[in-house]
């Protein structure tokens, strides 16, 4: 039994129900067995997943956090990837551009909250902001890699056939660079998911990761915490599998791994 | 010509300090520092000893934190990655773990540590274990089936096989995993500071705010954190340069 | 008629000269390094002629078919077309790539019609239509190019080329990545389309055979830098009997000629 063999179909839900079982055993075992009075077991858990959905705060904080991502994760698209793709067409910006870019990209946009709220005040704004910053930088990355990986044969290609620069950029350099850039999208979409929860348990009091530090804040609700993460977890997986459809799409598909 | 490569991006950089001061200096509420400002909020820190303490403080944290996580993750990501049946069970538990902010662990890493190292290095060993875990599998997973054929071809035993073949076919893929991924650990640090403990460059973003708005201290900390993440990744490149890794790459 | 002629023979009176390279050299710096690649090379083509350069790898005729594109500029000399002096890539030549230069992101139909963005829907449609068949991808119009085989790809980057109605072809080993049966299907087709359409062609390839097969003229090149060696005329007709005493004299004196003791 390795990765060379092939395993049954019936075995594509039995082991991860084996699994997921086995994990939630240990879980609670684990509780009843440290005698822990605060943390909570997988059925209190359950039960404090229910009282939320059953609360309607829960789904204004969801779209709380889903609007802040998407419009922080939007504005960063709609500047990062064309400044991207002029970086990477002209490697002579780039090299300009390149240090700066070094220095500011690895600051946490967490370390970024105290110039945000002077920017903004304590708000949708500040969180935007972060968001923004934690995606931007992925982005433009990604579109300067994709833009430089271009086979030359496809730009020579397209300058034979007598296209302008700006039509060689959208048709040829975009596309080519496509399933790069599709790449970078989905890490500063896994980005944008995690600064959102972060920036909210700091910097406003709204949304999915308020939730979780207001839950702990007031009255340990260590049952509605754990709920709040599992949340968390569950839809960054659903914003995962959306944008890997993308992926899919048969004219960017040649630039991935397949399977078969 | 390597003078006109460097001068170029320093004018830039340049240019972008002077619109920082002319900006700063046009603002009405003189909270936000300008360029030289920041300087002295070096210094200052300097003088105090504040600033080799906080950066020994991060760095131990990412440090502790980063290598439990590779030396849990990368072994356990190999193995499930080998056994498909290990990967179809444990596939969908990861896939619901990973996307939850390591930051959202906060309140748990408090009530199981408490306030103080402890949590801060579980947050960061939180944060680097499931992207270090799904390069493992994915890096076993996309060995071409050749070379496995081709070291049982030459009569290879299982280990000599997972070391003379698997372990030299995955590096490439987990050493850019781990430069990602402690990048991820840079990121988690700072804010696991700003939350859970009382001393590195986090808390000093933090600290310096609250205690008297001293935003110079707040910038200074910010760029600190910009150039010693800027190094951690640099390091890291400088690993993919080495000969025997470096088929993996495509571009130089 | 002597199997030989001299370098640089002058076309007949009544073909017109489409191309014209003229003391073209060509020299690459490189981290201080000088390499020569093409050396004074002259060379003439007339309008519809099929000519191959033909030489062993690496001796610099892709990069005179790259300079006759207008991808690169030679040192010194001149490429002239149509008495224009080449500068930079023009639709009228078009360039067909050793590596895949198919566009992955385009189904079949969207490469055919890359290049004909400016003709309105209809007529570009029909175009489109007209090179489909014309190199037999009918049903396959919107297909993309990775699930097409190898000898597929390189029809479809030969229709692409050809829709843009260029006046020239420059082929770089455009079979050289092919198994050898596809490679003769393909040499088959090729001619056959060149026949319909009279295209200049300027082939290039290291595969003796495949030179004598094609073309008008073999220009025979030396290793680098390359200069011209000799031009040698085939005069066979088409269809080509491959086996006939006349195609394998032409072919053994290109053999001595690069000198290959003609035995494996």
């Amino acid at each position: 039994m390795n990765a060379l063999s092939q395993p049954a179909k019936w075995e594509r839900f039995f082991w991860p129900v084996v699994a997921t079982g086995l994990m939630l055993a240990l879980w609670y075992y684990s509780v009843r067995w440290s005698g822990t009075k605060v943390f909570p077991s997988p059925r209190e858990v359950e039960k404090g997943l229910a009282e939320l959905l059953g609360h309607h705060v829960l789904w204004k904080d969801i779209i709380d956090s889903l609007r802040r991502v998407a419009v922080g994760f939007g504005l960063a698209v709609l500047v990062g990837i064309p400044l991207g793709l002029t970086l990477g067409w002209y490697p002579a910006a780039n090299q300009v551009v390149n240090p700066t870019m070094q220095i500011l990209r690895p600051i946490s946009p967490i370390a970024w909250i105290p110039v945000a709220i002077i920017f903004f005040g304590v708000g949708d704004e500040a969180a935007i902001f972060l968001i923004f910053l934690g995606a931007f930088f992925p982005i433009v990355v990604a579109c300067v890699n994709g833009v430089a990986n271009v086979p030359s044969v496809y730009r020579r290609a397209g300058r034979n056939f007598g296209l302008t620069p700006p039509q060689l950029l959208a048709r040829v350099l975009f596309p080519a660079a496509l399933p790069q850039i599709l790449v970078g999208l989905r890490i500063a979409l896994g980005i944008a998911w995690l600064v959102v929860v972060a920036a909210e348990m700091i910097a406003v009091d709204s949304g999915l990761g308020y939730l979780v530090i207001d839950s702990r804040n007031s009255g340990k609700r260590y049952d509605l915490v754990v709920a709040a993460i599992l949340l968390i977890g569950l839809i960054g997986l659903i914003l995962d599998l959306a944008f890997r459809r993308l992926e899919k799409l048969r004219s960017v598909r040649w630039g991935f791994r397949h399977e078969s | 010509m390597k003078l006109r490569l460097l001068w170029r991006p320093l004018a830039f950089i340049a240019l972008l300090l002077l619109l920082w001061e002319v900006g700063v200096r046009r603002q009405a509420s003189h909270l936000l520092p300008g360029p030289w400002g920041v300087v002295g909020g070096i210094v200052d820190l300097v003088r105090h000893g504040l600033l080799t303490k906080y950066v020994v403080a991060s760095l131990f944290r990412v440090t502790w934190g980063f290598a439990l996580a590779v030396v849990t993750a990368i072994p356990l990501g190999l193995a499930i990655g080998w056994y498909r049946r290990a990967e179809m069970a444990l596939n969908p538990i990861l896939q619901i773990l990973r996307p939850i902010s390591p930051l959202a662990w906060i309140p748990i890493a408090i009530l199981w540590f408490g306030v103080g190292d402890l949590a801060a290095v579980f947050l960061i060993f939180v944060g680097c274990f499931f992207p270090l875990m799904l390069t493992a599998i994915d890096a076993v997973q996309s060995i071409p089936a050749v070379y496995i054929n081709a070291g049982r071809n030459f009569g290879l035993s299982s280990a000599s096989l997972v070391y003379r073949v698997l372990y030299p076919a995955v590096v490439p893929n987990l050493i850019v995993g781990l430069r990602i991924t402690l990048g991820i650990a840079w990121l988690v640090v700072v804010a696991a500071e700003m939350i859970a403990v009382s001393s590195g460059l986090g808390f000093l973003i933090v600290d310096a705010r609250n205690a008297g708005n001293r935003y110079d201290l707040v910038v200074a900390g910010m760029l600190i954190i910009g150039i010693i993440g800027l190094l951690l990744d640099q390091g890291m490149r400088s690993l993919e340069k080495v000969k025997s890794f470096r088929w993996g790459y495509s571009e130089d | 008629m002597p199997v030989m002629q001299p370098i640089a023979a002058p076309l007949p009176f009544t073909v017109k000269t489409r191309l014209s390279v003229d003391r073209v050299s060509m020299v690459f710096e490189r981290d201080g390094k000088r390499t020569e690649v093409l050396n004074n090379i002259s060379l003439e083509v007339g309008d519809g002629e099929f000519v191959c350069l033909l030489g062993p790898s690496g001796c610099g005729k892709s990069t005179l078919l790259n300079a006759m594109a207008g991808f690169l500029t030679p040192t010194s000399g001149e490429i002239r077309v149509d008495g224009e002096t080449v500068r930079k890539p023009d639709p009228r030549r078009i360039f067909v790539f050793q590596e895949r230069g198919v566009f992955p992101w385009l189904t079949v139909e969207g490469n055919i019609g890359f290049g004909l963005s400016k003709l309105g829907r209809s007529e570009r449609e029909q175009r489109i239509a007209h090179y489909v068949k014309m190199v037999g991808l009918e049903g396959f119009e919107k297909t993309y190019p990775q699930e097409l085989s190898g000898g597929m790809k390189q029809r479809l980057e030969v229709a692409r080329a050809l829709a843009v109605n260029p006046d020239m072809l420059l082929l770089d080993e455009p079979f050289g990545a092919l198994d050898s049966i596809t490679r003769l299907v393909m040499r088959g087709e090729l001619l056959r389309i060149w026949e319909a359409e009279r295209k200049t062609v300027i082939f290039v390839t290291h595969d003796i055979d495949e030179a004598v097969q094609l073309a008008d003229r073999v220009v025979v090149m030396s290793a680098r830098p390359a200069t011209i060696q000799q031009i040698v005329n085939i005069d066979i007709p088409h269809p080509r009997d491959i086996s006939s005493a006349r195609y394998l004299e032409l072919r053994d004196g290109i053999f001595k000629q690069i000198g290959l003791a003609h035995k494996v």
